[in-house]
Order: C-alpha cells, then structure tokens, then sequence
C-alpha cells in the first residue's frame, strides 16, 4: 500500500466525507423539525405539564391515555372525525374517478383547463374559501338559504322538503344534523381536484391496448369501466384512499373556522383534532395533548393497515 | 495645534455618539387591533415620562394575538414584553400560568387597587390571589335598542323593568311579515345573548369561592330557561355575532334590542350600520325577578400583563403602569379606538358627559360609568375556561336540539368536575 501523504489524506477525507455534508440540511432539519417533536411528544405524554417552558414536568405514567380514553369528549370527537373523514371522503373519491375518467377520454377538448379549474380550490387560501363558504351557508339571508326558500314556493319542492322533515331557512352550521355535511362539502371542494389529479395520472398509466382489445372484444363502456379502468387504479385508489384517511383524522381547520373551537352546538363539529388543540392549548394539559396525538396515529395506523387489507392490489387485475 | 483640534473634534464626536446611545431598553408591546391605534396615540406621552424606554407595538389578529402568545410561553421564547389580554383568555393564562403575580415587588400593583374599576380588578386576579393582568379598558354589558322600532309598536324603554317585560316587549316587536309561518323580524339576534346577560350578572359565575362547581344552581337554571323561552317563541333571530346577517339584521332593524358591551356602540357607527345615526339607545339590561335590582354584567375587557420570560420586566411594567393610571393615557384610548377606561378617575373628565348624536343625543356614558360601578366582583378561577367551553356547548343542544335544561346542566356539571378532580 502506497503511503499517502498528508494533503492526500486531507482530500481523500473531503472527498468521502463531502458528499454528507452537502445531504446534511435535510437531515438537520428532519431531526430539529420531524424527529425531535415526535419523540419529544412521546416522553410528554407520560408526563403532566402545563405547557409554561419553566414549569416542571411529573411523570404520571399512562394517566394522560387512561383519562383520554374514559374521557367522553374524545368518543364523541372520535366518532365526529370517523363521520366526518367518511361523509367527506367517499364522495371526494368517486367524484375525482369521474372527472378523471371523462377528462382521459380522447374526445375532450381543453384537458389541460379542466384539471386546472378542478385543483384550483386546493391552492386557494383556506381563509378566503371559509369566508365564501359563511355567505353560502348564512343564516337566515345566506345563499343556500336563499334558494331553498325561493324553491320552497313550488309545490313540488314543498313535499320534497316536508317528506324530508325540512324547513327552510336551515341552519346548517347550528343543527347538529346539518353541520357536519356541510363542512365536508368544504372538505369535499378542497380535495376533489387533487384526487382527480392523482387517478388521471393513474389513468394514463394504463395501457392502451387493454382498451384497444376490450372494444375489439365489443365490451360496452360500464364494462371498460368496472373490468379494466377501476382494476388497473387499484394502487392510486389505494394510495389516495390512505391519504384521504391520514387527512380525514386530523382534519381541523375548516371545522374550526366554520363553527368554532368548542365544535358548536352540542359539540357535533369536534374533531380529535381540535380536542387535541383544545387540551393542550386552551386548557393547558400538554401531557394529555400529546398522549391525544399518540392515540391518533394508532388510530391512523390502524385504519391505513386496514384499507390496505381491502385494497390490496397483488389481488391481481380480474 | 492643527493636529490638537482634529483631536478634539473626534473626542467630542465620539462624546455625542456614546451620548447618543446611552442606555435606550427596548420593549416590545403585544397587542391586537384596535389597541395598536390606541397605545400608538398614548406613545408620545410615555416617551415624554420615560425618554430611556423605546416601545415598539406588534399588532396581530385577535385569535392570532392570543394563540401566539399561548405557544411563546409554551416556548420560553418570543413573548412580547407587554401582552394584551381578552377577558376570554384572561381564564386560561390563570390555568396556564407563565404571567408575573403584578401584586409582587418591584410592581406593586396593589397599590392602584382603589383606583380600579372592582369587578375588572377581581377578574384579573386568580382564585389563589395572584394579579395575573391589570385591567386597562372595561366593557360594561348593555342593550343597543332601535328607538324608531320601540316607538312604532308604542314601548316605552323605561317600562321594560324585568325580564318577563323584556319578553312581553318582545312578542310585540318579533313578526312575520310575508306569512310564511317564521318570524321576519326579531326582538334580539340570537337567543344565547340572553343566557350570557343572566350569567355574567351573576354574583358568582361557573364556582363559588370554595371552587365547587355551581352551574346546576338556580341562575344558570334561570339563564337556560329564559334562552329557551326567547328561542321557543321566536323572539331570536338566530342569527351568529360576526357573521353578514349580524350586520343586516343591524343596517335594516330586523333585529331591535342587542345586548352587549359598550364597544358595540363604536363599531355600530363606524361600519356596521353608520346609516342608522339617531335610530339607536342604550339601556341597562333588565332584572331577573321582579322586585329586584337591573342586572349588570360585562361584555369584553382588556387587560395588560407581563410574561415571566420577559427580560425587562420593569420597564414593561412602567408601561403598563402608564397606560392603566394615567388618565390622559386612559382619555386618549378612550377617544381614539372607544377603550372605556377601567381606571376610575378618568369618569370625572368632561367628555363623559357628552351627548351621543349616535343614540339620539342621550348621555350614554353616563350610564355605562353607573353600570360599571355595579357589576359584582367575582375573581377568576382556573377551571373557569374549562366551564365556559362546556357551558357554551349544553346551551347550544338547549336551544338548537332541544335538549331538557336539566339534563344539559347536569351533564355541564359531571363534565367540569371531571376536569377539576384531576386538577394538577
């Protein structure tokens, strides 16, 4: 072996050694930002803290998960997020697949407006849309209201609403029945685009000559549809039913902005999200806070394991 | 002797320099809109008493101001020298801690104690006896009422003596006008405002002072009832604070009697419903049983406080000092953004007794000073924004879903208590 020389080594040690420190950015701030709040996070919720930086932090054990667990409150925000996450998913997905669907089809003219015009709500700023979406649904005067009650004078619509038990001016964001529905409709606008997006993506990674062959074969276009279009999307569908469900557990803002932090009536829009800022923020247990956002991502790990079980694509394409 | 007045002339360069910079401590000022206007008004004034202290006043949202300051004490770091309080927030930061005992040396507070409006003065202290915050601008609770609605269906203001009045008066002003079976017009805006006006009245509010909790008593018992009544017999609008249809309701007279805190008055005139000049009153609210005294509650309030984390503690102090007792300080918050002033002294200056265009010439400051005077002092306790959060939902599925009152404080009550048991 050949002895290297001092300024050898120097170079040799830049040269392997470089390359780490050029990757080195994502890494310190993965730990500062990522790593260290997640673990931080842990080692709290064990802990009883007021959130004041001086004050001491008692260890309690798993009194912060047993008092979230009997605490009635995370039920019923647990069971407000699962509505919630399902009213504002599922049309969310079969809305996207059908866009996605006819904007793929070869006879559509300004493909490229269309997906703009639908992923532009995802880009707009969440305070503008609350603002639009408190004059759609104002009460008494606001423009949903306004039209119910203007359609409310024809008579056929008069025994739609009365079979349906409804009597316009609603309140949508007062009644319990109504305000989860209509926060998912601002859910459901935001993420309609963004999923349309990722199937019609899915969509033109399907081969041409499956379709080419159906058609052959004089399959009508429900069949093209169920037998070749949806089975080929599985892992897009899969891929974006996880997203949809790691989002849907933690949604926040639009209830929070549209009926407040204490969830309005009855607390019927309290999400675990919002339970969770309200414990810790509000109320001053950060211990409890943190063991709330430990319960979540088991809750999300859960569900995430369980549509992959449903969605598995090594099933294989029928 | 060329080289000797070069000499001098940078040694009396560097003496002005060094002059210059003497020691100017810097304080930042956090607050919300529209107090920035106010103390931005107030700082030449200080700058006069205190030329060492330089003041440099960060305005953010109301939520946002608050909610900043929760994760600064959160963080050790990033609190303002001086931070503003809401009334609703003045709760969690007695739970949460991180502000300075004001009552302590080298502040003193306790000392202005007698100069304070009292029932401000005791929702800055905690139930443990600290000063968390000082009180800067109160907020007396009281009735905007449309003078030209009242005189067309023949009431007189002076003659809604009680509640059960209130509630008769409003039979006659709520209607429907297109005979669509709902109301159109309505006595008040939203039938919670009533609740509110029962519950901030009260000589205790969510515990008394052994901190056991009180919401199934008689009063709350009382507030949820009479919410219920005026929503039942569609004497509310229904219509949410804040929202488009508050400001209609306001700009057409749909709505004709809105308790609230003097504030309201400001904002009326200025941009909600300015058009309406001479069609507005002010009125106390009314009392709960007949026979009784009116009842006097606040709505809103701001006080002053000083995070622990703050490294110049005594000169955030001589701010807040400045701005609390000073009665110019107090008059020109007052004229320039409608502060009404907590320190008591200010009341005797002249243009408390002005006469209101606004409300039809009437002296309503006056009778915003009289209120002040008589709402109960009840001290702040720790689990009290726990309450408010739950009170504030049962009385929701009350009026909304119509859940049985009992049942809804019942329910109010385990939920709170939970929460206390495990106290820290």
């Amino acid at each position: 072996m050949v002895e290297l020389s001092f300024g050898n080594k120097v170079d040799r040690f830049i040269r392997r050694k470089a390359p780490y420190l050029f990757i080195s950015p994502f890494f310190v701030f993965f730990l500062v930002f990522g790593a260290f709040p997640i673990f931080f996070a842990l080692y709290l919720s064990f802990h009883d803290w007021n959130g004041i930086a001086n004050s001491p932090m008692v260890y309690i054990g798993w009194e912060n998960y047993w008092y979230t667990l009997t605490d009635p409150l995370f039920w019923q925000a647990l069971k407000n997020t699962i509505i919630l996450t399902i009213e504002s998913s599922v049309p969310q997905h079969v809305l996207g697949l059908f866009f996605a669907f006819i904007i793929n089809l070869g006879f559509v003219k300004f493909k490229s407006f269309f997906k703009t015009t639908l992923f532009l709500p995802y880009i707009t700023s969440t305070v503008a849309v609350s603002m639009v979406f408190a004059i759609l649904f104002g009460y008494p005067y606001g423009f949903l209201n306004y039209l119910l009650v203007s359609v409310n004078k024809l008579p056929f619509f008069q025994t739609v609403f009365n079979w349906l038990r409804l009597d316009p001016p609603l309140k949508w964001l007062g009644s319990t029945s109504l305000m989860l529905p209509a926060i998912s409709t601002q859910i459901i606008w935001r993420w309609t685009g963004w999923n349309t997006i990722l199937y019609l993506a899915g969509l033109q990674t399907i081969p041409q000559e499956l379709y080419e062959a159906a058609r052959v074969d004089g399959a009508k276009w429900y069949q093209v549809f169920f037998k070749i279009t949806l089975p080929s999307l599985r892992p897009v569908i899969q891929f974006a039913v996880t997203m949809s469900i790691i989002g849907g557990l933690q949604i926040f803002n639009e209830p929070f902005i549209m009926v407040g932090k204490d969830g309005g009536t009855g607390r019927a829009g309290y999400t675990l999200a919002m339970y969770l800022y309200q414990t810790g923020f509000e109320w001053g247990y950060f211990g409890s806070a943190a063991a709330i956002s430990y319960l979540v991502f088991v809750l999300i790990f859960i569900f995430s394991f369980l549509s992959r079980k449903l969605l598995r694509s090594d099933e294989g394409v029928s | 002797m060329k080289k000797l007045g070069l000499l001098l002339l940078i040694l009396l360069l560097v003496a002005t320099l060094s002059l210059e910079a003497a020691p100017k401590t810097k304080i930042t000022v956090g607050v919300f809109p529209a107090l920035d206007e106010a103390y931005a008004a107030v700082l030449p004034d200080f700058y006069k008493k205190y030329p060492q202290i330089e003041v440099e006043i960060k305005s953010l949202g109301f939520g946002d101001h608050h909610s900043q300051l929760v994760t600064a004490l959160a963080a050790g770091e990033g609190a303002p020298d001086v931070a503003a309080v809401e009334i609703g927030y003045i709760a969690q930061f007695v739970a949460e801690g991180g502000l300075v005992d004001l009552l302590r040396p080298p502040f003193n507070a306790g000392r202005y104690r007698n100069g304070v409006t009292p029932y401000t003065w005791a929702q800055g202290m905690s139930n443990d006896g600290r000063l968390i915050a000082m009180p800067s601008d109160i907020a007396p609770g009281c009735a905007f009422y449309r003078r030209d609605v009242f005189a067309e269906h023949g009431i007189k203001i002076e003659e809604i003596k009680t509640i059960e009045d209130l509630f008769e008066v409003g039979k006659k002003v709520s209607k429907d006008l297109d005979g669509d079976g709902k109301n159109d017009t309505w006595l008040i805006s939203d039938a919670t405002s009533i609740a509110w006006m029962i519950i901030r009245s009260s000589p205790e509010l969510y515990f008394d002072e052994q901190g056991i909790c009180q919401v199934d008593s008689e009063r709350f018992r009382l507030a949820f009832e009479w919410a219920k009544k005026f929503q039942d017999n569609g004497l509310a609008g229904g219509i949410a604070a804040w929202t488009n249809e508050w400001y209609v309701a306001f700009q057409n007279g749909t709505v004709a009697y809105e308790p609230s805190g003097a504030w309201l008055g400001g904002h009326l005139k200025n941009w909600m419903a300015p058009d309406t000049a001479g069609k507005w009153g002010v009125t106390e609210w009314p009392a709960l049983r007949p026979g009784e005294k009116r009842m006097a509650g606040y709505w809103g309030g701001t006080f002053l406080a000083i995070p622990e984390q703050s490294k110049n503690k005594e000169e955030a102090w001589a701010f807040i000092e400045f701005i609390c007792t000073d009665l110019n300080a107090q008059k020109t918050c007052f004229e320039v953004a409608d502060c009404f002033p907590a320190w008591m002294a200010t009341w005797e200056d002249k243009i408390f007794e002005e006469k209101m265009d606004f409300f039809a010439g009437q002296q309503a400051r006056l009778l915003w000073i009289d209120i002040a005077k008589r709402v109960p002092e009840v001290v702040t306790n720790r689990f009290d924004n726990v309450a408010n959060s739950v009170i504030t939902t049962e009385l929701g599925a009350v009026l909304q879903e119509g859940k049985p009152v009992d049942r809804a404080l019942q329910d109010a009550k385990t939920q709170i208590e939970r929460r206390v048991r495990r106290g820290r």
